[in-house]
């Protein structure tokens, strides 16, 4: 029952990753790639109709994390504080700058909540990909069961670790890139004439810096947390996941180059889901790695009691079938590509 | 009080306070645009999808910013709240992550019909997702209910050998009697400020002898739905919300009332300042019989005073409780005068040329929101000093390890944030308020 609500959880996580990450990710194309106001208006317009609803990957995600796991919840949301508090104002201020960039015709207006735009998606990008280099690396649980980790302190990824070291740092790159990748394939499908085909090129150059870094994370990440080694080779076929990543990683190159916009972002959706579930593979069964290897929480002594996690199903399953239904109607009824005004 | 103890707290108040200045007029509004969607197409009228269009830019906008400021109030049950969240995290994370599962999905997916998509859909599927979204934030605020009525009454659970709190009745949790009275109640207050900005944004265009004939859609709408939400908020549902209290927290129904002696045939305070150092109510009016029988639905029945009961049972914060609660009914009351005074002028067709009740209705805006507000306090502040009612106290929720310092250091700087929201909101609504309805119609659909 708990690796059952585990893999739920990890589905929401990558749900989320994968839907808000092109809006995320187009926040890169918005300031990089778009060369006017016409441009930057189409970027917006594919997201307009959509974005809010991928916001909500993240609550429901997180809810779901809140009522099958509340141990986690509290540990992890309490320790990392600083960092989510950060996240939450970035989440404000982006959302703001989506709503109001389009009142006013100003040529100081709009570029304003653009960089805002742009610069909160993208700092959002770098640090979702801290948050899960941290949970990777481990934190310094105690046996209360809680801890408190400050943003920074030697940028070493040892004891006395901070949020932000070169390890996690490197994840943030790396999510920061692989999601720029994603949202200007993303644009490149939504839209039309030169800014569609400029986001392909832009693609086409991220896809070696992405390649890149994945290498090295992967190395990296083997090397900082010995779990997942072991992990891999107690249940080979656990490389299932790392290989649909490689698998997405190639798509990615091949259907970007052949202009097949469509499979392209399909391939890179695959990527992204699964970097995330080789990472959550290698990681299970704990769920927040300690330092002391005596503290870590896993999917047993974090989760809910048996028959909140049964009842859960009965109700969780059918809604998330139907929030997934309105996303795929959603997303199918705003599939029209945005040609410029 | 422990100082990051009160950080916290005060964060969550100051955040909370905040968010639900918007969903209120989200939820009370969705049902407006329902009916006002229903007139389009049984009419055939134009002027009534204009309507819809220019409501439905006004809810967007609240709908974002409740959406932005709404997402830090589930973090901070884990980030400032983590004891609670440990103990309490198997029960009130059902509900919490129900109104994800099924109200946002719901309501972000239609909104983005109703904004976006009137032209394809056709005038029947646009209903239905009108419709749509009002029934996802009706949700919503019902699963949000479901979880503050638990923590009010808690019910449906089992302690655990660690005093871990087990769901043991998942029935029971989203049945508990309290919550439905509390939503009930909730609800149609959200309605009463819905009622009363759209009667009020009437006024202001008659007043102005600009887009009238939107403004007498705008009235005619508001004071209809006003003077009947105005009514059930006072009876049944705030009276049945008052007997729940009085049932289940009678140290808080005795702080609220500022009812300090145990007695028969106990009065009700209308107005006076609690002296918490005599233990006295000054300068008070009284109303002979009323409180006994409000309570107990008996004229001589006994009420037992704040005295007789412990201390340390005590709401931590009377005065403010007891003001809270009495703002709250005083401009119940009031708001039951203006919108049956309006009524009853729109029934006998002279509203639309009765300025000075137009005033009245324009300058009530503001009020619906603070009766709503205090009442949210009341309920709140009366749970303490209990975060969930008679199984954990306040003081054992907070987070162990955030210190005051940084929990200073997120209050100032949602503080700051929120000044830059509250400023672009009102500024964003005045705008759409300005072009007016017309021009909604003109710029149909998008933003």
């Amino acid at each position: 029952m708990e690796t059952l609500w585990f893999c739920l959880v990890a589905i929401m996580v990558a749900g989320y990753v994968v839907l808000d990450g092109y809006d995320l990710g187009s926040g890169f194309a918005h300031l990089f790639v778009a060369r006017d106001e016409r441009e930057r208006k189409q970027i917006l317009a594919t997201i307009g109709p959509v974005w809010d609803g991928n916001e909500v990957w993240l609550l429901a995600g997180g809810g779901t994390l809140y009522f099958a796991f509340p141990v986690l919840y509290a540990a992890s949301f309490s320790g990392f504080y600083l960092a989510l508090m950060i996240v939450l104002w970035l989440l404000i201020l982006r959302a703001i700058s989506v709503e109001v960039r389009n009142h006013v015709d100003s040529p100081l207006w709009r570029p304003f909540w653009d960089v805002v735009f742009g610069s909160t998606s993208s700092l959002l990008c770098l640090l979702f990909g801290v948050a899960l280099g941290n949970v990777v690396r481990g934190v310094p649980l105690d046996a209360s069961g809680y801890f408190f980790i400050p943003l920074w302190t030697n940028f070493l990824p040892g004891e006395e670790a901070g949020i932000i070291d070169w390890y996690t740092v490197l994840i943030g790159l790396a999510s920061f890139c692989a999601l720029a990748l994603h949202g200007s394939l993303w644009v490149a499908l939504r839209t039309t004439g030169d800014l569609s085909r400029r986001s392909r090129l832009t693609a086409a150059r991220l896809w070696w810096v992405v390649l890149l870094l994945t290498v090295a994370i992967t190395l990296v990440s083997f090397a900082i947390q010995p779990h997942l080694y072991g992990q891999f080779m107690r249940w080979p076929w656990g490389y299932l996941f790392p290989a649909l990543a490689v698998i997405g990683l190639a798509g990615v190159f091949v259907f970007n180059r052949a202009s097949d916009d469509l499979r392209a972002f399909l391939a890179s959706c695959t990527y992204l889901a699964g970097m995330l579930t080789s990472v959550v593979f290698g990681v299970y069964p704990l769920v927040l790695p300690a330092n002391n290897p005596r503290f870590s929480l896993d999917i047993h002594n974090a989760a809910a009691p048996t028959y909140g996690l049964q009842i859960g199903l009965v109700w969780w399953i059918p809604g998330m079938i139907l929030a997934s239904a309105y996303s795929v109607f959603l997303h199918r009824h705003f599939s029209k590509r945005v040609e410029p005004d | 009080m422990d100082s990051a103890l009160a950080i916290h707290r005060l964060q969550f108040a100051f955040t909370v306070t905040f968010h639900y200045l918007f969903p209120q007029l989200t939820m009370g509004l969705a049902l407006l645009l329902v009916v006002l969607k229903t007139l389009a197409i049984r009419t055939g009228k134009p002027i009534y999808d204009e309507a819809v269009r220019f409501w439905a830019k006004i809810f967007g906008i609240n709908f974002a910013m409740g959406v932005a400021t709404g997402i830090p109030m589930e973090f901070q049950f884990g980030t400032n709240w983590a004891a609670f969240s440990r103990a309490a995290g198997g029960v009130i994370g059902q509900t919490l992550a129900m109104e994800g599962v099924f109200s946002f999905f719901l309501e972000s997916t239609f909104l983005g019909f109703v904004l976006f998509g009137e032209k394809r859909l056709g005038p029947r599927l646009h209903w239905f997702a009108t419709a749509m979204t009002c029934l996802g934030a009706w949700l919503s605020g019902f699963f949000i209910i479901a979880t503050d009525g638990w923590m009010q009454h808690p019910v449906g659970y089992a302690l655990g050998p660690h005093g871990e709190i087990i769901l043991s009745s998942w029935l029971g949790l989203i049945f508990n009697p309290w919550t439905w009275w509390q939503y009930a109640h909730n609800m149609t207050g959200s309605v009463v400020t819905g009622s009363f900005v759209m009667a009020g944004l009437g006024a202001f265009y008659l007043l102005q002898r600009a887009h009238e004939e939107y403004g007498q859609v705008f009235v005619r709408a508001g004071v209809t739905a006003g003077v009947i939400a105005t009514i059930v908020m006072l009876f049944p549902t705030g009276d049945r919300q008052g007997v729940m209290i009085a049932r289940h927290q009678p140290v808080t129904l005795a702080a609220m009332e500022g009812h300090f002696e145990t007695m028969q045939s106990a009065p009700i305070a209308l107005v006076g300042q609690p002296d918490m150092d005599r233990l006295a109510l000054d300068n008070p009016l009284l109303v002979p019989h009323a409180l006994s029988f409000l309570t107990w639905q008996h004229w001589t029945a006994e009420v037992k005073g704040l005295r007789d009961f412990p201390r340390d049972l005590w709401p931590d914060n009377v005065p403010l409780l007891y003001y809270a609660y009495h703002i709250m009914v005083g401009l119940g009351t009031m708001l039951i005068a203006v919108m049956v005074a309006s009524a009853f002028l729109l029934w006998r067709g002279r509203l639309f040329s009765a300025r000075w009740m137009l005033w009245v209705l324009l300058l009530a805006i503001p009020f619906p929101y603070i009766a709503n507000t205090a009442g949210w306090i009341t309920a709140e502040v009366g749970r303490q000093p209990w975060l969930i009612y008679g199984l954990m106290r306040t003081t054992a929720g907070v987070s162990p390890r955030v210190s005051a310092g940084n929990g200073l250091f997120t209050l100032l700087g949602f503080m700051g944030l929120y000044l830059v929201v509250g400023i672009l909101f009102l500024w964003l609504v005045w705008r759409e308020v300005e072009h007016g309805p017309n021009a909604a119609a003109k710029a149909e659909g998008g933003h």
